[in-house]
């Protein structure tokens, strides 16, 4: 079948099987960030916006991506770039396996909330599992990149 | 792995109920757990063309789309208000934000499923099913019921004047429940709901009236263990059924406690 779709700002247009699953469309495309982890719908690894909304593409048929907007995180550099500086900067992650899915979802709660508070960064990123680290570092990453934000609109940048 | 050969966006409920009745044939909520096993199915039936993602609120009641996503439903003003955030409760513990956008209302009630958070809030409250040909019924009826080729179109939920409170325990954040429990103040008197028994949601009205005098921390001790000695609970590997029986004395109460006032008592 059939389908057509806005994949990170392009227009795309392919054949697909009946049951691809989204994750393995966006990876024909070449968006390798999107990678599978747990094949249960858990670990969040597969995190993409579709409609700017972050769902797993796991567990998501690509057919119902027809007509949509799909985002990876190759079609957000900028944003990524600089709030994975601050993840980075506190050694949070060890393998980085997780790192796609968790930039991810870390952007569209920042999206949705954009001075989430540390319950709410708890519970919003609770999906997204890293077998490395126990997420210490990665609070202290959103934490410091959230004073940047807000040092930064309180200048007016 | 879940494999077919065929995807059908029906555009009409006919159409997918004339496509539902073969037996190959499987309709598609959020596919999470239907794809956790490995089959292979016929035609996948999506109902996602049909404008059944809403959840529409109304004088007397809410009617909520069958592919309403847990997330929306999480995030609904109307029915955080009208459940005092049990709804939300319910919901905001399972997977992640990412699940809950593609998990639906239909596929989580049309399963049945034991683990089930959402089958055990809706029990709680004055809430119903909508099926294409059986009509009207009402939850607890559709519980019991053995799945058929039916299609659950939406959920509604009667806007009865009740309090309700939600509680589960988890052996880990984002796991499925050890036990999950609704306890809720109706005008016919206190129920409490216990799902992930482990298995289905049941009911458990307070027919000895333990509750009639009001709640204080004695009543409801006392209901609590009135609601574990009358449901049955197993083992798995989440924990035993003694263990089960123990955690239903424990969320009755405190589910009890919230209802009379205390918010922190859980």
């Amino acid at each position: 079948m059939q389908i057509k779709l806005e994949l990170n700002g392009k227009k795309v247009t392919a054949e697909i099987e009946a049951d691809m699953l989204l994750l393995d469309f966006v990876r024909t495309q070449g968006c390798y960030s999107v990678k599978r982890g747990c094949e249960t719908a858990n670990c969040g690894l597969c995190t993409v916006f579709l409609d700017d909304k972050p769902v797993l593409s796991c567990s998501t048929l690509a057919a119902r991506a027809d007509g949509r907007k799909v985002t990876t995180l190759e079609g957000l550099q900028e944003e990524a770039a600089e709030f994975g500086a601050f993840i980075a900067d506190q050694g949070a992650e060890q393998c980085g396996f997780c790192n796609p899915g968790f930039i991810m979802n870390a952007l569209a709660l920042f999206r949705e909330n954009p001075y989430p508070d540390e319950e709410e960064i708890k519970e919003y990123l609770a999906g997204n599992l890293c077998r490395c680290s126990g997420y210490e570092g990665q609070l202290r990453g959103i934490l410091a990149f959230l004073e940047y934000k807000k040092s930064k609109e309180q200048k007016g940048e | 792995m879940l494999t077919f050969n065929q995807y059908r966006k029906v555009t009409s409920l006919e159409e997918a109920y004339e496509l539902n009745q073969k037996k190959a044939n499987k309709i598609i909520g959020g596919m999470l757990w239907m794809k956790m096993g490995a089959r292979n199915i016929g035609t996948a039936i999506d109902l996602s063309g049909l404008g059944l993602d809403k959840i529409e609120e109304k004088e007397d009641e809410f009617s909520i789309g069958c592919m309403t996503s847990l997330r929306d439903l999480e995030l609904h003003p109307g029915l955080d208000a009208y459940t005092g955030g049990a709804m939300r409760e319910s919901l905001r513990h399972i997977v992640g934000v990412q699940f809950r956008n593609v998990a639906t209302v239909g596929g989580s009630i049309f399963g049945r499923f034991g683990f089930s958070d959402v089958l055990t809030m809706f029990l709680a409250l004055d809430s119903y099913v909508e099926l294409y040909k059986g009509g009207i019924v009402s939850m607890d009826q559709f519980a019991a019921m053995e799945r058929d080729n039916d299609i659950l179109v939406r959920v509604i939920v009667k806007k009865t004047p009740l309090s309700v409170a939600y509680l589960s325990h988890r052996n880990t954040k984002t796991d499925f429940p050890v036990i999950a429990c609704a306890v809720a103040q109706t005008e016919q008197g206190v129920k409490a709901v216990i799902g992930a028994r482990p298995y289905k949601a049941c009911i458990v009205w307070d027919n000895d009236d333990i509750l009639k005098e009001g709640i204080s921390l004695e009543s409801a001790k006392a209901f609590g263990e009135y609601v574990a000695d009358h449901v049955k609970t197993g083992s798995n590997m989440r924990g035993s059924k003694e263990y089960r029986s123990h955690l239903i004395k424990v969320l009755v109460r405190r589910g009890c406690q919230v209802l009379g006032g205390e918010q922190n008592a859980n």
